[in-house]
């Protein structure tokens, strides 16, 4: 059974998306049947299922859920409370990729799981496998103060062309892109497979840089720029290409060296470029050239909700601020200017001390759903630092988003503090773990759960990886910190310095020798401190750290130990 | 191996099988002479010849019978006959009649290829004027 879709501020699905989600997932359920019936190894199951997002992990299945761009309605997250609640033990965990993953799924339940997020529009197909993955943007899309246009709009144009690619689905490794419409990169363009980054030019017009070969994991790249100005309605040509070059030269015989981020640093940038561009050459001005009137149709979908303007001043919110410190912290840390006067973007913190980063129960799912519903329009973000977002909410509301959010757990005053952890899942779940990350974040944010503290030590970037495969983007935390195993010992890499703010995109440095796990609570203390004492006016972490080097971090640091 | 070919009444020379490390499109005009392609999948998770076979219905008008050969499983068959291959090589139990099935799995596509069908994006167009 469909529900009926409320109207929603960003893409809705028509008969055609529809019919194609449902041919999906029909297809799977004959897979999974032919596997349990031993007609398909599991060497042949694997790619299948992988590319409708089931991954087999250490103690079970799990199932990746696609939520295209981060955008989601309080009924589509209802929904996804109620799969939590059906097949799996009622939670979920929100990632860095704004996915969403049960990680208790049974493999016989899965077709039913996927054909009940076929009720709501959604899927999971392409979370997983060697091929172009969920396309990410900017969590304060259609929101934000200093948007130069919806990158959702182009995400979801990407989405339909890469669905179910018949040429690109068997690539030589993932393909992850991700696009900005803001000058303030909150996408992470400059670390994706590719970047693209909306901006206008001299004459006016915008269009895409576009940028390859960024990324993360064993080799951390930053991306470099392969087009510095691509015309809009050219983007799935240029992609096509791109794609088509990578198919054909990415390497095939190494696993980790299969990313094109390999690629360009092999056969350097020029020579992609050279490569791209005559492939491009060939098919721009063919079926991929976006009519104006397809653009047209799904930019009016993203069309923002009618807000009134309002007063930016409410005399509740100074009242309460006067009365209840946590919620003056809060205002500065979790909320955003938006667009229109007297409305705020919200952030509703995954991350309470002490609880598992992203992870959200089905009870809060519900009541976050409920949030949105009554102050937010009725949509949803999720971010790439695993919280989730509030994108329309009047300012006079506040007070009353701030009560409703703590009740649910999610009214921590952490955003962008050190806290505000980012952790993958680590050897708590994941097979190819070296280390545990949760526990590591969940101890460091037990030991600085104070948010007066917090607040006094301002922006601060941790993230955890479980291993190289830096799922926790350590590189490009202002500190990261780096599961590995020696001897059979977890043990953790410190690195700072990383950043993701474009213009100032920078990979981390080690510091040294790993920590031991009982000592990581010690040693990230002691690099806090140490910046408190040497700290100049305005300076966060990373630029104190950028200012004095890591020598007097690291003395004190390996000094504590 | 069992062999389903779209069209069996065809000649099958001139022929040329092809590695998928090759350019296909250094064939050239030569493909106007072919009566058979044959592109190899080594494992099925190797696409390169996806790439190959859109190059050459696309980029050179090949017109001759495209083969699939090597790993190919019926569940590549979608994607396969999207990109304009027309004979398969497979000993999987199941292929033929999944072949049959194949090209009404899914009664949706969203990116023109070769292979004939209207992508969505051009449906909504349609259906707009
Ligand atoms: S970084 Fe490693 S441990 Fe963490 S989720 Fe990724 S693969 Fe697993």
């Amino acid at each position: 059974m469909r529900c009926d879709m409320p109207d929603t501020h960003f893409y809705h699905y028509d008969s055609y998306d529809r019919a194609l989600v449902a041919e999906r997932v029909a297809q799977f359920r004959d897979q999974v049947r032919r596997r349990l019936s031993g007609e398909l190894t599991e060497e042949q199951f694997k790619p299948l299922r992988l590319t409708n997002g089931l991954y087999l992990q250490l103690h079970a299945y799990m199932l990746r859920i696609a939520i295209p761009y981060g955008t989601l309605s309080a009924q589509q997250l209802r929904k996804l409370a109620d799969i939590a609640r059906k097949y799996d033990r009622g939670y979920g965990h929100f990632t860095t990729r704004q996915n969403l993953q049960l990680n208790w799924i049974k493999l016989e339940d899965a077709p039913d799981a996927l054909a009940a997020l076929a009720e709501v529009d959604m899927h999971a197909i392409q979370t997983s496998g060697n091929l172009i993955r969920n396309v990410t943007a900017d969590h304060f899309a259609g929101a934000a103060v200093d948007e130069i246009e919806d990158p959702r709009i182009w995400c979801e144009i990407v989405r339909q062309w890469s669905t179910l690619h018949p040429e690109f689905s068997f690539l030589p490794r993932k393909f992850k892109i991700a696009i900005t419409g803001s000058p303030n990169d909150r996408a992470a363009v400059r670390v994706h497979d590719v970047g693209l980054r909306l901006w206008r030019n001299e004459a006016g017009e915008v269009g895409f840089e576009v940028i390859v070969g960024g990324g993360l994991g064993r080799t951390p790249m930053i991306g470099k720029t392969l087009r510095e100005f691509l015309p809009k309605d050219e983007l799935l040509a240029y992609l096509e290409a791109t794609l088509r070059v990578y198919n054909r030269y990415g390497r095939r015989d190494n696993l980790y060296k299969a990313r094109i981020k390999i690629l360009v640093h092999e056969i350097g940038v020029e020579k992609m470029r050279e490569d791209v561009e005559a492939e491009y050459a060939e098919i721009k001005d063919g079926a991929l050239k976006l009519a104006p009137e397809t653009i047209e149709a799904i930019a009016r979908q993203f069309a923002p909700p009618d807000l009134v303007p309002r007063k930016p001043e409410s005399a509740a919110v100074e009242r309460l601020r006067l009365e209840d410190r946590d919620f003056g912290l809060w205002l500065k840390s979790n909320t955003a200017p938006h667009r229109v006067p007297g409305y705020a973007i919200v952030t509703a913190s995954l991350k309470p001390a002490g609880a598992p980063p992203g992870d959200a129960s089905a009870t809060q799912m519900d009541g976050v759903a409920d949030i949105a519903e009554l102050w937010s329009e009725g949509e949803l973000r999720v971010s790439h630092e695993q919280n989730l977002v509030l994108p329309h909410v009047a300012i006079e509301h506040l007070p009353s988003v701030w009560k409703a959010l703590s009740h649910l757990g999610f009214g921590e005053a952490n955003v962008g503090k050190i806290t505000d952890i980012i952790a993958c899942p680590g050897l708590d779940y994941c097979a190819l773990a070296n280390a545990r990350s949760i526990p590591v974040a969940q101890r460091i944010s037990n030991h600085f759960a104070d948010l007066a503290r917090q607040h006094d030590i301002g922006d601060l970037k941790i993230k955890i990886s479980g291993c190289i495969n830096a799922c926790g983007h350590h590189h490009v935390g202002h500190i990261g910190i780096l599961g590995v195993d020696k001897n059979g010992v977890e043990l953790y890499q410190i690195s700072l310095g990383g950043d993701v703010d474009f213009g100032k995109t920078a990979l981390g440095t080690i510091l040294g020798p790993a920590v031991e796990a009982d000592k990581v609570v010690e040693a990230v203390d002691s690099l806090v401190t140490t910046y408190l004492e040497q700290r100049g006016e305005g300076e966060r972490f990373v630029d104190t750290y950028r200012r004095i080097g890591a020598e007097p971090f690291k003395e004190r640091m390996y000094g504590a130990l | 191996m069992a062999l389903y070919r779209q069209d069996s009444s065809r000649p099958e020379t001139p022929a040329v099988t092809l590695s998928n490390t090759d350019d296909v499109q250094a064939l050239g005009l030569e493909v106007d002479r072919l009566k058979l392609i044959v592109l190899s999948f080594p494992k099925f998770t190797d696409g390169r010849a996806y790439s190959q076979a859109r190059l050459l219905r696309g980029r050179l008008g090949y017109k001759g019978e495209l083969r699939a050969t090597g790993a190919v499983f019926l569940d590549q068959l979608p994607f396969l006959l999207r990109c304009g291959f027309d004979s398969f090589e497979s000993d999987q139990p199941g292929f033929g009649e999944a072949l049959h099935r194949a090209r009404s799995l899914f009664s949706v596509v969203y990116q023109p290829t070769e292979d004939g069908r209207l992508p969505v994006s051009a449906l909504r167009l349609a259906s707009r004027q």
